[in-house]
Formats: structure tokens, sequence, C-alpha cells
């Protein structure tokens, strides 16, 4: 059963005397020297304050909803209220099936975060927040976690150990809870593991969401990476494709992507299913695009090699294991596998030369590579 | 509401790149003195593009951690922030007195007060000195050393040399040190001999950089000579030529670093209160004299 604590009902009684409330169902006016009290379950007209009270308390959860709402959250910070009306669907249910579906827990998932809203005391807000993966663990089993500025080192490296410059990409790693976080706490924890996830979310369920494409945001480009504005010679945008093949694919990155190649042309490839968006090319599409640009400076030639039926195979198991990264899955004695460790070095054996040539068939050095540091 | 807002570079290979920013902003989001404290990176999330939507704030004081005015602070972080009708004229420098300059930014409103560079700030000798005294566990050092501040050079950017000027000037008007020199890793005079600018026996070596990276911890001990291969690490101190080189890492990473961030804020009209104070004692690794 939910209570209405003192201060609750002196907060309404306090801002009635300024306007009538009207909120998620609940209507409170004063009229002269009386009260007049609303909620989907009755109305009261000619209240005293004692009467008030008592209404109040029979229509408790309309009562400390609005305080939650409209006392503790406000209306200060706009995309971090939306994201709090959102993980109890506070827009659809009415009051009294939210506060049934929040003491059982009402679930968001959030990339790889799923995140709990439950009800505290006397309707008060509580979020858990933990990995997808540990949907079913005990919390007691769990890490657990209560200053949201500890996602920030949940978040700087994979399971393996590796550095992840990219936030969105779905290598998070388990095993960690926040077990009872408040509002303000629970949008600073999500923003710390996917920074501004919750901002622009909002804003594009505002519509007001600033997508840059792919054309402008190189346009912008200066210094280092000003050279991506030349990789386009108007010769279509199947170079931009492969881009976003190969980095914003759903396996890379958790945003949807929403940008194009321009306002008028989209991309060819699917943008993924994120909870939310991804506005513009981030600067780890920047930074390889860079690269991708000088590369892409070069033609195509005509080499031979000598290669089995099975060694050409092989190659392009090597290419499809690096690229969907699981190099590292392949079991050493897995010599069925064609990217398996034995087998790569016995291609290598056979078919390198000693200046580690592909069937001994030189590169031809006489164009340059590249130079110039990577990381700037 | 007042937000501080701290931007710096940040890397994709490097997570120590951004490791002193966090820890300053730290610093200052527990004085209390901002209602938000965020970060916000050239090549780390938030974006500079997508930083100023995570605060709540009207008012916010955008600080760049970075060492120089230039590139960065001149064209790249005004555009990516979105501060609208922004001319580096507005900070009417000479390279190394931008201090403040008020916009909006076009995305969200915010009213931005973008400031200068800590590198350029004058408190930052005092990090610079403060870097020693951590280095060498005194709090007193000066009589008997040499200090030597390690720049990049001018071959990417002439303020960069300025500020290493400023601040080896200012140290040496302290009069606190026996000698004080500044030295570049890619112009004379060079850091590589650094034992050939000192008499002092004792030399402190503090590089003027926001974080430690491929710069501070692999070329400047190498080159110095405190190291054959950075891997296997060096003593604080090392004798080289017959001197005791106690190298500092960047000087980024001292916690004082916090200071130069708040009184740069406070100086563009952030209300800090007693929050310099404040800072200028807990990050003091040292006992302070008398105690």
């Amino acid at each position: 059963m939910t209570d209405v604590r003192a201060e609750q009902f002196e907060s309404l009684v306090r801002r009635v005397e300024e306007e009538p409330v009207d909120f998620d169902g609940l209507y409170v006016a004063r009229e002269d020297d009386s009260y007049a009290f609303e909620t989907p379950d009755g109305s009261h007209d000619g209240l005293s304050e004692a009467g008030l009270h008592e209404a109040a308390a029979d229509a408790a959860p309309y009562v400390t909803n609005w305080y939650y709402w409209e006392e503790v959250v406000g209306h200060r910070g706009r995309h971090r209220r939306a994201f709090l009306r959102k993980l109890e669907a506070a827009d659809e249910f009415s009051v009294g099936r939210r506060y049934d579906e929040l003491r059982d827990g009402m679930h968001t998932e959030w990339g790889q975060l799923r995140i709990t809203a439950t009800l505290g005391d006397d309707g008060d807000r509580r979020y858990e927040v933990r990995h997808e993966a540990d949907e079913a663990v005990d919390a007691a089993e769990l890490d657990e976690y209560t200053d949201p500025l500890n996602a920030r080192e949940l978040a700087t490296s994979d399971e393996r150990g590796r550095y992840r410059p990219l936030k969105t990409a779905p290598t998070l790693v388990d095993g960690w809870v926040f077990p009872a976080l408040d509002g303000r706490d629970l949008v600073e924890t999500v923003d710390t593991f996917y920074p501004a996830t919750v901002a622009n979310w909002n804003l594009e369920r505002e519509g007001e969401l600033d997508v840059s494409h792919w054309e402008e945001t190189i346009e912008r480009q200066t210094g280092i990476y000003g050279v991506v504005k030349t990789w386009n010679r108007g010769e279509g945008h199947e170079h931009v494709n492969w881009v976003a093949e190969a980095c914003c694919d759903d396996s890379q990155c958790l945003k949807r992507r929403e940008w194009q190649y321009d306002e008028n042309t989209e991309l060819d490839v699917d943008g993924g299913d994120g909870a939310f968006p991804c506005r513009e090319p981030c600067s780890v599409v920047i930074a390889a695009s860079r690269k991708w640009t000088r590369l892409e400076g070069e033609q195509s030639r005509t080499y031979e090699f000598d290669l089995t039926p099975s060694e050409k195979e092989q190659v392009e198991a090597i290419i499809d294991a690096v690229a969907d990264g699981r190099v590292d899955d392949i079991r050493e004695a897995d010599i069925y596998e064609g990217a398996n460790r034995y087998r790569t070095r016995f291609l290598r054996a056979k078919r390198f030369d000693e200046d580690g040539n592909l069937s001994g068939t030189p590169t031809d050095a006489a164009e340059d590579g590249d130079g110039g540091e990577d990381d700037e | 509401m007042q937000a501080l807002v701290i931007v710096a570079h940040g890397s994709h290979l490097n997570p120590d790149s951004s490791s002193p920013t966090q820890r300053h902003a730290d610093t200052i989001r527990a004085t209390g003195a901002f209602d938000e404290v965020k970060t916000g990176y050239w090549k780390e999330e938030p974006s500079l593009r997508e930083v100023l939507r995570t605060v709540e704030s009207d008012e916010v004081f955008v600080v760049p951690l970075f060492i120089s005015e230039g590139y960065f602070t001149e064209q790249v972080i005004p555009r990516e922030l979105r501060l609208d009708g922004w001319d580096v004229s507005e900070w009417d420098s000479d390279g190394l007195s931008a201090d403040t300059a008020t916009l909006t930014a076009t995305d969200t409103g915010q009213v931005v007060h973008y400031c200068g560079p800590v590198g350029t700030h004058e408190s930052m000798t005092d990090v610079l000195v403060r870097r020693a005294e951590t280095v060498t566990g005194d709090p007193d050092v000066g009589e008997g050393f040499g200090f030597a501040v390690v720049g990049h050079g001018t071959e990417r950017n002439e303020n960069s040399a300025k500020a290493i000027e400023y601040h080896a000037d200012r140290i040496r008007e302290m009069d606190r040190f026996d000698e004080v020199r500044a030295l570049y890793m890619d112009e004379e005079p060079e850091v590589d001999d650094v034992t050939d600018h000192f008499d002092s026996e004792d030399v402190v070596v503090v590089p003027l950089f926001i974080a430690d990276g491929f710069h501070t911890q692999e070329d400047i001990p190498e080159d110095m000579g405190l190291t054959d291969d950075y891997r296997t690490g060096y003593d604080v101190p090392t004798v080289v030529d017959g001197h005791r080189i106690w190298y500092a890492g960047a000087v980024g990473t001292e916690g004082l670093m916090a200071d130069v961030v708040l009184e740069r804020a406070a100086e563009a009209g952030a209300d800090v209160g007693a929050a310099v104070e404040r800072v200028r004692e807990q990050t003091r690794e040292t006992p302070t004299a008398g105690d």
C-alpha cells in the first residue's frame, strides 16, 4: 500500500494555492474556501483541508505519482525527465497500472544495459542497471556499485582488457550491478556508459534530432582530416556504404545510424535497430575514413597468385574471421577452420617467399604507402 | 544553474589520455562549485559535438585542457561546440593572453563562456612547481636544483613554444631553483642534451603536456638517456652524466591542474566560492612546511 507522507501532502496544498494541479489523472483545485479533488476513480467537491487529506490518502498513488514527477524529478532536465517517463511507459499506462507493474519491476533494454524501474517508499522510484547478459543472475553474485562515475571504469575495457574507444560498441563487460539509483543518478549512469544517448533519443522523439549526414560532416573537417573531402569524386556513394557496413553495423556499434550520404541520398546498408540514434559520422569513422581516403587513391591492378581452391577459400575464411572478430574464438587444434593458426601458418610457410610476398608475387613498391600519424 | 565542461583531446588508442581530465573533473565536482561538471573530447565520447546537450544548465563554462592557443582552441573546439559567431579576435590574444569569450551554442541555445586553454594561464606555473615538489617528495625543493620545462617545439605551432618560455621565465623569476631552462623535443635547445644545459647536480624535468602518452612516456625518457627501452622503465631519479634527473612525466597529471581549470572558469565569471583554496590544499601530495 502506498501512503502519502506529510511533506507530499503539504507540497500538494502549496501548489494548489498557486494554481490547479492537473497531472497524470490527478486534478486538485482550490475553490474559494474549499478544494476539489478528482481522479479517474472518483471526484469530490467542497472539501475542507482535512477532507482533502482524506481524499488524497484514499488516492495515494495519484498523489505520490504527482509528487515524484513534479516535485522530485521536475522539469529542469528535459531529456532526463523524458527518459525516466519512458522507463515506466508513463505516456501509455495509467497510474494504477504503472504502480502495479513497478512493484514487480519494469524493464527497458538500452544498448547492452538492462534498466529496471521499481517503486520505492511512498511512490518514490528506484532504478537498477545491469548488463543484459546478467538478466537472470542473482544481484548478490554481481559486483555492486552506487556511484554513477564507476560506470567510467566499467566502460573502459572489454572482457579481454582491450581499450574500448567507442562507448557504444557491443563489448561492454558484464558482472556488475547498480542496484538502487535515484532518477538523477540513473540517467548519469546511462550517460556515462553511453554518452549523449539519452539526449539524442529524446531529441529524436521530439522531432528535433540534428542529423549531420556524411557530406556535411566531411565538409566540416579541417587539418589532417580535411583530406576525406577528396574521397567523394562524384562517382556515387558506394564507398560510404562500405564505411557504414564496416563501422556502423549493429555488430560494431549499437547506435542506430540515422545519417545518410546526404539529405537526399540514403545509404544502401541497414542502419541497425538500436534504441538510440547516431546523428553523424563519429570520430572513429572519420579517422578510419582518412586512412581509406589515402588507400582508395590507389588503382586496382591484376596480380597472379597460385592458390589451390581450398587455399583461396582459406584466404576468404581468414578475412571473414578477422572482420567478424572471431580469431580468438577459433580453437588451437581446430584445423577444420580456415583461420586456424596452424592452418594459417602452414599457408604462410608454403605460399610466402622470404620477403613475405604472397605466392612470391612482389607488390611493386613504386607507389608509396602512407606516412603520417594515424591518431591525431 | 552553472555547468563546467572540460574539453580535451582524448585518444582512440590510449585510455590514459583522458584519465587526468576525468580526475580533474572529479576534483572540481567534489567542491560543489558547479551544478554539473562534464568532460568532452575530440576523440572520445561524449564528443565535442554532443557534450553540451548532456548538461542541463543554461550557462556553461568551457575550459580547454590544452597546452597552448592554436588549431584546437581557435578552430576545432569552437566549431564543434557550434559557438555562434566565434572569431579568434574575440580573445584578443597575443598567443598567451586568451581569457574568455561569451557566445551562444546554436544547437542547444546555451550561453557558453569559452575560456582560454589551461596551459597559458599564469597559475600553470604553480602546477609545474607543484609537480617538482611531488616528484621529489620535497615541498621546499629548489635550492641546488635545476628545473627544465619541456615542450614539443614550434614545428606545429609557434604558440606552443611561447607557453614554454612564459612559464620558464616565471619560474626563474621566483628565484627558487638554481637554474631554469626551456627545452624542446624537436628543436634547440633539445631535451636530448638535458645535462649539457645544467650545472646543478639535481635537475627536475617537467614536460608541459596534458597527458602521459607516447611523447612523455617513450620519447623523452629514451632521448634523455633515462632508459634504453621505455618498456623496462626508469628510476626517479636516474643518474645521467653525473646529474640526477628527476623526470616528472606530464604536468597535466598533477592534481593541482584542477585549480587552473577553476581559475579559468572563475575569471570568466563563474561563482566558485572558496573552491580555489580548497583544491589548492587538497591536491597537495607532499606535506607543507611545518607539517
